[in-house]
């Protein structure tokens, strides 16, 4: 055992480290400075750059894209993109369908989709959640009834991420009414320009469109566009769920924020010194760091321990809720640095007036960034359900 | 020993009640505080003239209810219960409060306006450099003849686009943190070289950033001593941060009982979610920050006439306690109604979000801590 990088292992950071600097778009970056919400061409800006080095999808099979990296690659590359505050990039087709499709898909559903996934020339969305079912996912209610070749779907889906850029869809849709409720369920692609398709917006606390509402009228859909068996569909759920959780600890990107948040209260001040010398200021920033820690070995060791490559098991529902509650307390910690400055209200401002500024540029998103994140206890299975994973499927009760 | 709350006073909660019941509905809220204003003026008015809500601390010489903190402590609930953005706090308790403690032909002025709803007036105490330091301050007064001319800049001015007045803290003297030399001035809001930018809050009310530049002001506008004014801003802070926590109290209030409600209503595995005993716990524990917060209120309130030092060191306790139960009992208000919750369209994150701009308003649970341990456990 050793936690040492090999010298392969640092001439390949050193690799990513130049490639990041010499490629990473300065307009974005510009962007990310001023906290100026992204855009659709914003996130495909990366995404692109990442797709022609060929680098976009290390989480891949070989065969079907992948970069052949080893775990510590893997490893070294989300810690050298998120040091260098690099965006994330959009999971919906290349950590979520992408590995529904190259796991269950048909020949043709994989040569059609996945490399226009790889390209970024589809942006996809998830159609889970509904209205009545939350963590109670398998209540689902939306219908798909056979009609010739196709199904017709009918229902409505919410919490939708960013459906409103979204050319496909992937979505559970109960096709067998009478079955037990997870035995009745399937797994279709849709295309989010059929006729009979809605999409509205859902307006969050931060004044963000994030997220929205989708329905479902009469919606056609090919069978060739389910994945996997009829009434299967909760298999490839379940798998896209354990999927979801890895690299949900974030624990590269809460480094970062952890950085962000040391900057801040460095500049701020407390007295005649600095936030940080403040003593109760620093102990939270130590603990969160200490946290931090315990997360990373937590999940190194899940990487690299001797059930690697066995893909997530149980235990990601312990990364999951360790690391959303770390970077709900890393907004907190923002917040609370910034003072009197977390009260403006950004969204819809005119031209900024240099003369007489409105606080620190790093203070305008941190309420709305605070309120934003309270999600992360909450999608991807709430913290309550993850809990419930662990006792059940960990400690046996 | 007497906690029960006299008959005028069980009025006022009654009247205020059934007024903010029929006239501040979530919908209306949203409405006038999305609108270019940010605000309704009817409501003030009516609040002065049909309710003569805003002469409730103020003595009948002035024309006022003959009320005090804990007639202040209940409107400033009220207005939490339905998250009201009336700029009561700056006007009536801080400036009314300043007012009250100076006596005189000030008080004499401008009370009366108060209390018949003329004057809205914005407390600008914050500094960018400041924290929650009420005497770090880079804003100036010079004395100049009769006047006086005013240099700087204040932070995060609420209700200052609404004000007639401003009460402005300035230094007279000494160096930047000194306790001496820091000055109180009321003054009209639309002086020459007052500067003012503008904006929205993330809790739905108004603010501005406010630059005086070689603003001359008359001497009269002085309220106290001449570079003696800490002791006196200190107290009225203090006033205000128990009006704050008694705000808290209203807001968290709403924040349980909608989360009650809503899980009842909700079902998931084919009950309502309120069946599981992981969420009963949780909504135990916010009922008790709750009553806790209503406890420390009352506390706070009583001690204001004690002498300084115990009575700051009753406020910070006061405040260091809801600052934390104001963000327990939000964050799991959220949590439990878990997507919806973070939506514009219900109440609930609304309420979130006053709740968390309160955690911090004169200052963190960190910041009255502090306070606390320096007053009550030095050496």
């Amino acid at each position: 055992m050793d936690m040492e990088f090999s010298p392969e292992d640092l001439a390949f950071q050193q690799e990513v480290r130049a490639f990041i600097a010499e490629n990473y778009p300065a307009e974005l970056r510009g962007k990310q400075d001023e906290g100026e919400e992204l855009s659709k061409e914003d996130f495909l800006a990366w995404h692109k750059i990442l797709h022609k080095k060929g680098w976009i999808a290390p989480a891949w099979p070989v065969e079907y894209g992948g970069t052949g990296w080893t775990p510590t690659q893997r490893f070294i590359w989300s810690e050298e993109t998120a040091r260098a505050d690099c965006i994330r990039l959009m999971p919906f087709g290349l950590a979520m369908v992408g590995p529904v499709i190259y796991t269950f898909g048909t020949p043709e559903q994989k040569a059609y989709f996945l490399p226009r996934i790889l390209s970024g020339e589809d942006w996809w969305c998830q159609g889970y959640s509904e209205p009545g079912s939350g963590s109670d996912l398998a209540s689902l209610r939306t219908t798909a009834v056979r009609d010739g070749d196709d199904y017709v779907v009918n229902g409505q889906k919410t919490w939708t991420t960013l459906a409103q850029h979204a050319d496909w869809g992937f979505f559970l849709v109960r096709t067998d009414k009478d079955a037990k409720q997870q035995e009745g369920i399937s797994f279709l692609l849709i295309d989010m320009k059929s006729p009979g398709i809605t999409v509205r917006p859902i307006i969050t606390l931060g004044g963000e469109h994030e997220v929205n509402e989708v329905w479902l009228e009469d919606v056609r859909v090919p069978q060739s566009q389910r994945v996997y068996e009829e009434n299967k569909g909760w298999t490839c759920a379940k798998f896209l769920l354990a999927h979801e959780r890895t690299g949900i600890a974030g624990v590269a990107a809460s480094k970062r924020g952890i950085e962000k948040v040391k900057q801040i209260a460095r500049t701020e001040l407390d007295g005649d010194k600095p936030l940080l010398a403040n003593a109760f200021f620093k102990r939270k920033v130590a603990d969160l760091e200490v946290d931090l820690a315990a997360l990373e070995f937590t999940e190194l060791r899940s990487l690299a321990g001797p059930n690697a490559g066995r893909g997530p098991g149980p235990e990601s529902s312990l990364l999951k809720i360790k690391g959303s509650e770390i970077q709900q307390r890393l907004t907190e910690l923002t917040l609370e640095a910034v003072g009197h400055y977390g009260a403006p209200y950004f969204r819809g401002f005119g031209e900024g007036d240099n003369e007489h500024p409105i606080g620190p540029d790093y203070a305008h998103r941190a309420a709305p960034t605070y309120f934003n994140m309270r999600k992360t206890t909450i999608y991807g299975g709430s913290n309550e359900i993850q809990r419930n994973i662990i006792a059940k499927m960990v400690l046996g009760l | 020993m007497d906690f029960t709350y006299t008959e005028t006073q069980d009025m006022i909660r009654d009247t205020l009640s059934r007024f903010l019941a029929d006239t501040y509905d979530f919908e209306t809220r949203q409405k006038f505080i999305n609108s270019d204003t940010g605000r309704d003026p009817a409501i003030w008015t009516a609040l002065a003239q049909e309710l003569g809500m805003l002469g409730a601390p103020f003595g009948e010489e002035h024309g006022g209810l003959g009320g005090g903190a804990l007639e202040n402590a209940i409107v400033m609930e009220e207005l939490g219960k339905v998250i009201g953005i009336e700029p009561y706090l700056p006007t009536v308790v801080i400036a009314g409060g300043a007012l009250k403690a100076v006596g005189g032909a000030q008080a004499d002025a401008v009370i009366p306006e108060i209390i018949a709803g003329n004057a809205i007036i914005a407390f600008a105490y914050a500094e960018p450099q400041g924290r929650y330091d009420l005497a770090n301050l880079r804003t100036t007064a010079k004395k100049d003849g009769a006047g006086y001319v005013l240099s700087g800049h204040k932070s995060v001015v609420y209700a200052a686009p609404w004000a007639t007045h401003l009460l402005v803290t300035a230094r007279t003297g000494g160096n930047q943190r000194d306790k001496d030399g820091v000055s109180l001035f009321l003054i009209d809001a639309s002086l020459p070289g007052i500067v003012r930018r503008d904006y929205p809050t993330v809790d739905g009310s108004r603010a501005s950033e406010i630059y005086f530049e070689n603003v001359a002001i008359p001497g009269d506008a002085l309220l106290g001593g001449e570079g003696t004014a800490l002791p006196l801003i200190e107290q009225i802070v203090d006033e205000a941060t128990v009006a704050v926590c008694a705000e808290a109290t209203g807001v968290m209030q709403k924040l349980h009982e909608g989360t009650l409600e809503y899980t009842q209503q909700r079902k998931q595995f084919g009950v309502p979610i309120a069946k599981f005993q992981v969420l009963q716990h949780r909504m135990v524990d916010m009922f008790m920050e709750v009553e806790q917060a209503r406890s420390m209120t009352i506390m706070g309130t009583l001690k204001l006439g004690l002498p300084a030092d115990e009575r700051k060191a009753a406020v910070s306790a006061a405040k260091a306690k809801v600052a934390r139960g104001a963000k327990f009992v939000g964050q799991n208000a959220i949590q439990t109604h878990g997507g919806i919750g973070i939506t514009q369209e219900l109440a609930i994150g609304h309420y979130f979000k006053r709740a968390t701009m309160i955690e911090g308003l004169f200052g963190t649970a960190d910041h009255h801590m502090e306070r606390y341990e320096q007053l009550v456990l030095a050496d």
